[in-house]
């Protein structure tokens, strides 16, 4: 168990960027775990997110910054020598091993006494119900095995930190589901630090205590799935978190009062959830989950988002409905009774605490009231 | 693929492999021929064969079994040393690549591009004042160094066929380079030294030039052994071809039964 620290960890390719500049893999990371958390790394290929856990894992130097585990800066520290565990997506099993001799094989390395290699080798394969696999070969094994053979090689050892880089990737979708909360499990008995990277925003916001979401190299916000969920720091978190992904319009917020209007889009802004005092008068953009998107007849509300509807999938417990507002392609996720079809007009309504507002130029969310920040979470 | 494709291309394909094993299969006709149908102008393939060019090259005189010795010393010798210097060369070159890694690869093989004679007066000079001349040390060392660039690419090339993942994995498990070397990596890429080693060793038992110029009878390998049969009194073509079927047949048995063993595809399962 361990408390990992990145101050300021950067890498940098030589070479690599436009016209033979340096380019930034990762920059400027900065993270403090608490002891036996589960930080995912979440974002786009290519953002980071892989480099920053072999950073951390030492496969991979960081050319800036400090990595510490337990206070002891570590950078200079070869990948052998952190005690950490890594599960890599291609499980990277010894072939040529049996399942009990991977699981083993850093034991054997510390020259642990056979017994106890033994004892902790059946330990691990109870908890993840290989036992009756140890003395097969990776090849004789499935998909879903293998994945518990790794898991297995990185708990035998009980290290300080876990490091996971996409380990359900190769499995599908059902199997995928079952072992996220299988690994969930594990990481409450166990409680080690681990760190788990994802692309899938559904993995991160299931298995997160905290979520790091990043974007070529940066990272762009780091709380709590909720958090994430109901305070986006910026545009790219609130269109990457949350299936399926927000709505945006391009809106223009009025001179005195709350109200954002576009060509037909009427939406009303809460002053109590954030400061809209510098910026009257400007385009924003506004941005509203489909989940709480509501239909309406009625044109008494302030919000409202008229338009032809496009698409409609029925999924039982809820229709999806696609319509186009002012040009901005909008989903909304209504009752599974709901009757509309295609071709219908339809009128949206949302309240207003449930608005989000971003700058367009920093596209930034609008900074939240103090009432906001402290009751949201 | 198309079935008459198919049928042509196997008919180009034996046609080809006939071609090539020709020479071969005269040679071995040859070697069981007296001398005069061995030169006689009207190629015989239907005579009756004599195990006499055998006899004579089996003689003690002849000494086949001192010619014998020194190709299998040096070929085994020369093929272990190889070995020992590629794994360790590809090692660097396959998991921690540079810049240079590519053209450090094309320039040991460009090596191979100069033709041995241009390089025979210096080797032979230098290995004059050594005391090298027709030694097997001397022998062994050239050849180690004529298979060097062609064992590295070869070790190159199934080291690279290990996925980066599992050395990595080794390496968060704890394992030292020599650990990860002798634990994981050697195991799964034995089929392919054992590929290269037979053919380093092949090429060693086949050299000719260097065993011709470079020895004159300590050393003296099985090409000059058959080469002892043009003498100034003519040529013995059946008994030189008897030579060269002892020469070739225990490479080829032993080509034949390591072949057999190397069996690729160790490596499935390791990763999905």
């Amino acid at each position: 168990m361990a408390v990992v620290e990145l101050n300021n960890v950067a890498k940098r390719y030589p070479g690599s960027g436009s016209k033979g500049a340096a380019a930034n893999a990762v920059d400027d990371f900065n993270l403090i775990t608490r002891d036996g958390e589960f930080i995912v790394l979440v974002g786009p290929s290519g953002c980071g997110k892989s480099t920053t856990m072999r950073m951390i894992a030492g496969l991979e130097a960081n050319t800036g910054g400090e990595i510490r585990i337990n206070g002891r800066d570590v950078s200079q520290v070869a990948a052998r020598d952190r005690d950490i565990a890594m599960v890599f997506q291609s499980y990277a099993l010894y072939p040529h091993m049996t399942v009990f001799d991977n699981m083993a094989f850093a034991l054997k390395l510390k020259k642990y006494p056979g017994e106890d290699i033994q004892k902790r080798v059946k330990e691990a394969a109870e908890v993840l119900g290989i036992t009756a696999l140890l003395d097969r070969k990776p090849r004789a094994l499935s998909g879903g095995q293998r994945q518990r053979v790794a898991l297995g090689r990185a708990i035998v050892r009980s290290p300080q930190v876990f490091l996971m880089d996409e380990p359900l990737s190769n499995l599908d979708a059902m199997l995928r589901v079952d072992m996220r909360a299988e690994i969930i499990k594990l990481h409450r008995k166990l409680k080690v630090t681990t760190f788990y990277v994802t692309h899938d925003q559904t993995e991160a916001m299931t298995m997160g205590e905290r979520i790091v979401v990043m974007k070529d190299g940066r990272i762009q916000q780091i709380d709590t799935p909720n958090t994430l969920y109901h305070c986006p720091a910026n545009l790219f978190v609130a269109g990457f978190i949350g299936t399926p992904s927000m709505n945006f319009l391009k809106m223009t917020l009025g001179q005195h009062g709350m109200m954002l209007t576009g060509p037909t889009a009427r939406l009303l802004a809460s002053p109590e959830r954030q400061d809209l005092s510098n910026h009257r008068g400007q385009t924003l953009w506004a941005g509203i989950r489909p989940e709480h998107l509501r239909p309406t007849d009625a044109d008494d509300c302030a919000a409202l988002l008229t338009g032809e509807v496009d698409v409609v999938e029925p999924l039982g417990a809820v229709t999806m409905v696609q319509m186009t507002v002012d040009g901005h392609r909008i989903t909304a996720q209504l009752d599974g009774d709901t009757r509309v079809s295609i071709g219908d007009t339809l009128t949206l309504t949302c309240d207003s605490d449930q608005l989000h507002l971003f700058d367009t130029e920093t596209e930034l969310a609008l900074p939240r009231t103090h009432a906001m920040s402290t009751t949201t979470v | 693929m198309e079935p008459k494709r198919s049928i042509g291309l196997a008919v180009v394909g034996w046609l080809v492999a006939l071609i090539m094993f020709f020479p071969i299969l005269w040679m071995i006709l040859t070697a069981f021929k007296t001398e005069q149908t061995a030169f006689s102008m009207t190629p015989q393939f239907i005579f009756s064969p004599t195990l006499d060019s055998f006899r004579t090259a089996l003689d003690q005189g002849a000494g086949y079994w001192h010619y014998a010795l020194n190709s299998a010393i040096t070929s085994v010798i020369s093929t272990l040393i190889g070995l020992a210097l590629a794994i360790p060369a590809a090692y660097a070159m396959a998991f921690f690549p540079s810049k240079r890694t590519d053209f450090t690869l094309v320039w040991m093989v460009s090596t191979k591009f100069i033709p041995a004679v241009g390089v025979l007066i210096p080797i032979f000079l230098v290995y004059k004042s050594l005391g090298l001349l027709d030694t097997d040390a001397g022998l062994i060392m050239l050849f180690a160094a004529m298979n060097l660039p062609i064992m590295v690419w070869m070790v190159y090339s199934y080291f690279k066929d290990i996925p980066r993942d599992i050395v990595e994995a080794a390496d968060i498990d704890g394992a030292g380079t020599l650990q990860t070397m002798v634990q994981v990596i050697l195991p799964l890429a034995l089929p392919g030294l054992a590929s290269t080693g037979l053919l380093a060793l092949i090429f060693a038992w086949n050299e000719a030039f260097w065993s011709l110029t470079m020895v004159d009878h300590n050393a003296a390998t099985l090409a000059p052994f058959i080469a002892s049969f043009k003498s100034a009194e003519g040529l013995f073509w059946a008994k030189m071809s008897a030579a060269s079927v002892l020469t070739v047949t225990p490479i080829i048995v032993l080509g034949w039964f390591a072949q057999r063993q190397m069996v690729r595809g160790l490596t499935f399962g390791a990763v999905k």
